[in-house]
């Protein structure tokens, strides 16, 4: 349990970094639901950094699946749940403004209140939703 | 070279995400789950996340422009309003009963699973309706 916990102090600091990184040279909040979505909508403006910033995130993602495949086990829940969920997100990040990423660590660094806020809002409702399906034996 | 910058650091976030367990949609369910065993060890992600970024943020906000870019680009203080709670609301829920976000959804792409695909297909759907949606809400409001 001890080192679970090592682990994601461990990881999150990475994140960090990395969100550091892109903020020192680029300027940028490392917000991916806003990266994606700005990507999708615009795609004549300023769009070169946040494509290559996805790439990123998917290189990174398959040399970590290489290296460590029971990292990225699959969920429990049937395919159509993880679709509609998928739906649920992209709509959700985008009208409130953010995700764990941009809102859950970037934001609340900065101490916005903005941020403080959403990132409550979707862990309680987070809480509410899992802790509901397992209920419900989902 | 900020294509570069930003390349570098999605990898090394993608790697922090690995790590931290994030990747695990079960791990994350057992984080948001509170009726079995509940696991809070992810809280520590944000806990790191936290703690490396603010730390960062306090030194790099005094440099006038980043190493790269024209200008820092940060989000100005702004009220609390119904689109933000209703938007991470939604959120929470589809993070929930999933156990993915958009991060650790991208990055499992290729991990083999077909959740992964699907989510993230699903995401992009609707943040392309989502951003037709406001464009026709724009032209309205302009009538």
């Amino acid at each position: 349990m001890e080192s679970e916990w090592m682990k994601a102090l461990g990881g999150g600091a990475i994140i960090g970094v990395a969100s550091l990184i892109l903020l020192a040279f680029n300027g940028r909040i490392f917000g991916v639901s806003g990266i994606v979505g700005i990507a999708l909508s615009k795609p004549k403006g300023e769009t070169s950094w946040r494509v290559s910033a996805i790439l990123g995130l998917l290189l990174g993602g398959l040399v970590m699946s290489a290296i460590a495949p029971e990292a990225f086990q699959a969920p429990n829940n049937p395919l159509w749940l993880s679709a509609i969920a998928g739906l649920l997100v992209g709509y959700g990040t985008r009208l409130g403004n953010g995700c764990t990423s941009g809102h859950g660590i970037c934001g609340i660094s900065r101490l916005s209140v903005r941020s403080i806020a959403a990132t409550v809002t979707f862990l309680l409702f987070g809480f509410l939703a899992a802790t509901l399906s397992a209920l419900l034996g989902s | 070279m900020q294509s570069l910058s930003s390349l570098i650091a999605g990898f090394i976030f993608a790697l922090g995400l690995g790590i931290s367990g994030m990747t695990n949609p079960m791990k994350v369910k057992a984080f948001l789950d509170l009726s079995g065993n509940w696991d809070p060890s992810l809280i520590f992600v944000m806990v790191g996340g936290i703690a490396v970024y603010s730390t960062g943020y306090f030194f790099l906000r005094r440099k006038e422009k980043p190493f790269l870019g024209p200008q820092f680009i940060i989000p100005k203080p702004s009220a609390i309003d119904r689109r933000l709670l209703l938007g991470s609301g939604v959120f929470g829920i589809g993070w929930g009963i999933s156990g993915f976000c958009p991060g650790p959804a991208l990055s499992s792409l290729g991990a083999g699973s077909l959740h992964a695909p699907v989510f993230v297909s699903a995401m992009l759907i609707a943040m392309i309706a989502f951003a037709k949606l406001e464009g026709l809400r724009a032209s309205k409001s302009f009538r």
